[in-house]
């Protein structure tokens, strides 16, 4: 583990760094929604901002985009200032925000012009980028109807089209698939995958998503009200929570665990209600000792399982909370309606 | 200014024309409530004599319908800004590395124009009615009046849009603010024969609008001469521009 850490470090030396961010600060009325961020997003990568709602990670890809004033801090994107130099910055971005950001009364193509046209691109180019963006987004066909007769996951795609119009340097995307259903995100992962790997486009995504943290990103910072908690590639980052993750349900869950914090290969615990979870390594080998020592215990076991950890997992390592469990709860509330069925009849 | 700043007013005086030709709710809307009022009134005041009114009723009263479509007009495009804050479109043009000027200017230039579309048939409805242009530089002086109505308004409208939340509050303006200012400003009837109504009047700047419209359209029934009601107009107008950028500009999402 420790090894592989060092590794990764030494590659990400030799890399460029593309945002970097320093104590970035931002407070509303007397409420801190970002606190003290530092945090540095190397070139080509793609990297994952991942917290619950609320967290923060608008109002921080806002300030990255020169969209909001920082109350405190500092933050460069390719060398250029988000504050003194929002000219320079806005050139070499590409934003998806969380909400469309789209004119519906104009069609797709017109959209993506007009875009084409604000970042100074000329006629010709201007022409082979609508066709090339469209047809990475499968959209070709629809670029001349009106973008509200667009379905949501259309709309998204869209936009990520219109994102990469202009070649950006540095692509941000909020939540880019809030809302939208199993099948348009798996579409989505592809195309940022591809455009990250055809463009060399560096990408900074804001997720709730474990799995799509997961599956897209090479880093992850976790960030809960306001702060980071913990930036680094998610490999180190599961290894923290353990390589294997042991749930146990017994007959006297406090017992057992008592007794396995003696065992040194218990990496660290979680109690809840019903079960109990240990992060270990090699976790096969090790239920046949749990069953063995619950046994010598009477304590009866009524069912054991392994699995990898996941991003949750390490969540709920630093928070005490679970991301899944706020979302559940939440998730229906902050969305506005508007926004709710987006993508769900593509 | 360089190219970029060109393409960006560009794009946005033709996405404003182009949303205009395509809602045709509005453009319906939008000339009908002037023509309800030319004819209604028209036909309703007919009868009536004003005190001292040098022309018949129906020519006093197209000037003042032709400001009152180019006000309401504008003032819905700087205000329309609200809906592109609401449907996050707005987010898109402020990350474009162009300038705040060029957003605004590009939308002022295209509010003007369909105020002016606006503007041109309602007089063309009114010369078919039988209201007389004085001569080739009144209608150039009426043009110079209704572009400047038309950029006063849209800066109001932008103003008041960087200072709402929603449309309600819009409403609250129009019904409480806008329509007394319209009913003083002598669009409908002479409010100088009054001697009341004739100093409110001096404090609003829509009577220096109509009153110049009128002058420049008919060549006479205006109670100021045209210089100063263009001068006062003029001022009128930079300030609006300037305090609706302004406000644009500082606003944050
Ligand atoms: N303009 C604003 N004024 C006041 N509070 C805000 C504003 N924007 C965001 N917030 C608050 O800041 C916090 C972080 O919001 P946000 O960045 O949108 O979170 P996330 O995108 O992670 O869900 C939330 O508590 C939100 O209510
Ligand atoms: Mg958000």
């Amino acid at each position: 583990m420790t090894r592989c850490y060092y590794r990764s470090n030494s590659i990400r030396k030799i890399r460029m760094p593309i945002i970097e961010t320093d104590h970035l600060t931002k407070t509303f009325d007397g409420f801190t929604a970002v606190k003290d961020i530092s945090l540095s997003v190397e070139e080509g990568e793609i990297f994952g901002f991942l917290g619950p709602n609320g967290a923060g990670k608008t109002t921080t890809i806002k300030m990255l985009t020169t969209l909001l004033r920082p109350t405190k801090g500092k933050a460069t994107i390719d060398g250029a200032d988000i504050i003194t130099q929002r000219d320079k910055v806005r050139k070499s971005i590409g934003v998806v925000f969380q909400e469309p950001a789209l004119d519906i009364e104009l069609t797709g193509k017109e959209n993506l012009d007009y875009h084409a046209r604000m970042y100074g691109i000329g006629r010709d180019t201007r022409k082979r980028r609508i066709h090339d963006v469209l047809s990475l987004v499968d959209l070709t066909e629809k670029q001349d109807v009106l973008v509200k007769t667009y379905s949501g996951g259309m709309k998204r795609r869209l936009e990520i089209a219109r994102g990469l119009m202009h070649n950006p340097t540095v692509l941000f995307l909020d939540e880019p698939t809030l809302g939208l259903d199993a099948q348009t995100r798996q579409a989505i992962w592809a195309y940022i995958r591809k455009m990250n790997k055809d463009y060399h486009t560096t990408i900074f995504l804001t997720t709730h998503y474990m799995d799509e943290a997961d599956f897209l990103c090479d880093r992850v910072a976790i960030i809960d009200k306001g702060s980071i908690l913990v930036v680094d590639d998610i490999k180190t980052l599961k290894n923290l929570v353990g390589n294997d993750i042991i749930t146990i349900s017994s007959s006297d869950n406090k017992n057992i665990i008592t007794n396995m914090l003696k065992n040194n290969w218990v990496k660290n615990y979680e109690v809840h209600d019903d079960h109990i979870q240990l992060g270990v390594e090699k976790g096969d080998e090790k239920i046949p000792l749990i069953i063995q020592q619950a046994q010598s215990l009477g304590i009866q076991v009524r069912s054991i399982s392994v699995r990898k950890p996941t991003l949750d997992d390490v969540f709920l390592h630093y928070t005490g909370r679970s991301i899944r469990q706020e979302h559940t709860d939440q998730a229906e509330k902050l969305i506005p309606p508007r926004f709710r069925f987006r993508g769900s009849h593509r | 200014m360089n190219h970029i700043e060109l393409q960006a007013i560009y794009v946005m005086w033709l996405r404003h024309m182009k949303r205009f030709i395509r809602s045709k709710s509005r453009l319906v809307s939008t000339i009908a409530q002037p023509l309800f009022f030319l004819f209604i009134l028209g036909s309703g005041f007919r009868i009536a004599t004003f005190e001292g009114l040098s022309v018949d009723y129906l020519s006093f009263l197209a000037p003042g319908v032709i400001s009152m479509s180019i006000l309401f007009s504008s003032m819905f495009t700087g205000v329309s800004v609200l809906w592109d804050k609401q449907f996050g479109f707005l987010q898109e043009v402020l990350v474009a590395p162009v300038s705040r000027f060029s957003i605004i200017f590009g939308r002022t230039l295209g509010g003007a124009t369909t105020a002016l579309i606006q503007g041109f048939i309602i007089l063309a409805i009114a010369l078919a009615l039988g209201v007389r242009i004085a001569g080739i530089a009144n209608l150039l002086m009426t043009i110079v009046f209704m572009i400047l109505i038309a950029f006063s308004a849209v800066g109001f409208g932008l103003t008041v849009a960087t200072k709402l939340e929603d449309f309600e509050g819009f409403q609250l303006i129009m019904n409480l603010l806008i329509m007394p200012l319209l009913f003083l400003s002598s669009a409908f009837f002479p409010v100088t024969q009054q001697p009341i109504l004739h100093t409110i009047a001096l404090f609003n700047p829509l009577f220096y609008m109509v009153d110049g419209l009128r002058g420049s359209l008919l060549g006479t029934a205006h109670i100021y001469p045209l210089p100063i009601d263009f001068i006062i107009v003029l001022c009128f107008c930079i300030a609006m521009l300037g305090i609706g950028s302004y406000s644009f500009h500082k606003s944050e999402i």
